[in-house]
């Protein structure tokens, strides 16, 4: 058959029978199993440009992101480099007992929570905050400069950041200047385990606050003005217009980035850690994720371990996201998915 | 309309102002703070104390060092190339990828979709990565390393086919009657049609391998595959600024250190905040796309 009686057919085919209800020769209805891959093949032969443009992203995300997930099953067993995935010897739980009844379960555990509470508790409404008194601006000038500037940190690199953060915090820095202007003592704040969470928390909300602003700005624009109108005829006050008008407005898009947010406690971001914390501060700073790369990469070699540590980083992780998309549901009509 | 405002919403107003004033300065102070640092003299910013609201003294020699420092160099090249490189690879995948997902006659589009949300939410953790592309793939010591495993970005993948989605399907429909193929249709019309959420993904990812340091750190051994990030966390954070201030007598040494550190700071910084202003619109105009369909 030629490439073009080839198409013909294909198109004949592909034109007189209903996709949804595959038949045979005889103009049966095929068993629905077989009839889902009859339907596939139909279905590739009018688009094959479309399935081979397709299979290079396909082979990326099952090389890159669902091969770790196989390789993940390593948490179940003794992985060495030579006896492979497949050949290591299976222990079963053996690396989750160890790590909840090692010394440092208790420790990662909470400073992951601790630092990703802070982070939600002040890093969450501060955007919000601020969106809603720029909005409240009324020089359209001003409001502009506002964001532009507010939005610059978020494009420096996380090292120069943390690079920044060092400094300022070491013996005679700038934090230690402000300090003792007020009338504190001059010390190393990054080698005392008490401050980590607070330079944590406040450096990453100097970072993403303006940034973070976006998206509850864009949310903003969507409210109708008519209402603003209403309201002032009515004889709203301004705080009543942003309590009754505004926040609505915006509450959905609230309540997606809380679930999002509640979906990460679990997974607190561990390069800018890597980068702050020293052995001292280790009580505090911690997290799961950088005890994972320490005891699995950068100090050892510990594979098996630290992968049932990471997957259950990730399987709470999932559980929580599950969870808050559920409740929210059942609460509001918002939702992830 | 203009309505007279209260007292009470006159003082809210100045006190906005305030609040906003405010923020401006404790956002630009620390990168005015480093600027005059690092043009400073070493020996006068040592002793000195309290804010710096103008350099002390005026010196650019910390600016020769680091501009002559190898390292620096080598990290800029490296960065560049993988920037270029990771940035044109990145938006091949991504947009191959948001064409096929966004075309409703493609039977697997919502199955494949679905598995590559799943991924944005469960992962198998980065020690099973790390091995498969570290002894799996054998692509450690490699520039690909740091570029082929972060090819495609599942968020990017979402804003852009949900952008090639709005392209009008009667438009394609067309050129396919008039015999164009797929891969014509793609090139010839949806990108073209498709310019500003293509300069976002640019953005977007360019920022990310500009800013990105930790895949340098599983996989790169050799210093002259360093990119400048890595280069630039050995000067900031585990303070080596040795290479730069040999040659210093011992006691200057520390000292020239310091506003070397700072002076490293800008120069990896003002090439992102020079360009900035020009392209904060179309940052915005991603993070709204992404927030329209999520």
């Amino acid at each position: 058959m030629s490439g073009g009686a080839r198409k013909l057919r294909a198109a004949r085919e592909g034109g007189q029978q209903a996709p949804y209800a595959p038949r045979d020769l005889h103009g049966r209805g095929t068993d629905k199993k077989e009839g889902w891959f009859a339907r596939l093949w139909l279905n590739y032969k009018k688009n094959k440009a479309i399935y081979w443009m397709a299979l290079p992203v396909v082979l990326y995300f099952l090389v890159f992101k669902y091969m770790p997930m196989y390789g993940a099953i390593i948490a179940f067993k003794d992985y060495t480099v030579g006896k492979g995935i497949w050949g290591s010897e299976w222990v079963g739980l053996q690396h989750f007992r160890d790590f909840f009844e090692s010394y440092y379960f208790w420790r990662i555990l909470k400073n992951t929570l601790l630092l990703s509470f802070y982070q939600l508790l002040f890093g969450f409404p501060a955007p919000i905050l601020l969106a809603l008194l720029l909005n409240e601006l009324r020089h359209e000038l001003f409001k502009r400069t506002v964001q532009t500037v507010s939005y610059i940190p978020h494009f420096i690199s996380i090292v120069v950041i943390c690079g920044m953060v060092v400094d300022f915090s070491a013996r005679g820095g700038l934090f230690n200047t402000i300090i003792t202007f007020f009338g504190g003592q001059d010390s190393a704040l990054l080698s005392d385990p008490s401050n980590f969470r607070t330079i944590y928390t406040a450096s990453s909300i100097w970072q993403e606050l303006g940034f973070s602003t976006i998206i509850y700005l864009a949310a903003l624009s969507g409210i109708n003005p008519e209402l603003y109108d209403a309201s002032r005829v009515d004889g709203a006050s301004r705080l009543r217009q942003v309590w009754h008008i505004t926040l609505p407005g915006i509450m959905p898009m609230i309540v997606i980035l809380l679930i999002l947010r509640i979906g990460g406690l679990m997974e607190i971001g561990f390069e800018k850690i890597i980068l702050l914390y020293n052995p001292n501060v280790y009580d505090t700073a911690d997290v799961i994720s950088t005890f994972v790369y320490r005891k699995g990469i950068s100090e050892g070699s510990e594979f098996s371990y630290t992968t049932a540590v990471g997957l259950f980083q990730s399987v709470v992780n999932f559980i929580l996201l599950l969870g808050a998309n559920r409740l929210s549901k059942a609460l509001s009509d918002n939702k992830l998915f | 309309m203009q309505i007279k405002r209260t007292a009470g919403e006159k003082l809210f107003d100045g006190f906005n102002v305030l609040v906003m004033v405010l923020l401006i300065v404790v956002t630009l102070y620390p990168l005015w703070h480093v600027l005059n640092a690092s043009l400073s003299d070493s020996s006068r910013l040592m002793a000195h104390s309290g804010l710096l609201l103008w350099p002390d003294g005026f010196n650019i020699d910390s600016y020769k060092l680091v501009l002559s420092n190898p390292s620096i160099l080598s990290g800029y090249r490296n960065t560049i190339l993988i920037v270029v490189l990771g940035t044109a690879l990145n938006l091949l995948f991504t947009i191959l990828g948001a064409y096929t997902l966004s075309r409703k006659t493609f039977m697997l589009r919502n199955p494949i979709m679905l598995a590559i949300v799943f991924t944005m939410f469960f992962n198998g953790g980065i020690i099973p990565s790390y091995l498969l592309i570290n002894n799996t793939l054998h692509m450690g010591n490699n520039l690909l390393a740091l570029i082929v495993p972060g090819l495609v970005s599942s968020y990017n993948l979402i804003i852009m086919r949900t952008a090639f989605q709005e392209i009008s399907e009667s438009l394609l429909e067309s050129a396919r009657i008039d015999g164009a193929g797929e891969m014509r249709i793609l090139w010839r019309i949806v990108v073209p049609l498709s310019m500003p959420v293509i300069a976002v993904m640019i953005l977007f990812y360019g920022v990310a391998h500009w800013n990105s340091w930790f895949g340098a750190i599983l996989y790169i051994r050799d210093r002259d595959l360093y990119p400048l990030q890595l280069v630039l966390r050995e000067i900031l954070i585990q303070n080596s600024t040795d290479s730069m201030t040999t040659g210093a007598a011992m006691g200057d040494r520390e000292a020239i250190g310091e506003s070397v550190k700072y002076a490293t700071v800008m120069v990896a910084t003002l090439p992102i905040l020079f360009i900035y202003p020009f392209l904060q619109k179309y940052f915005v105009k991603g993070v709204m796309i992404g927030a329209i369909k999520e």
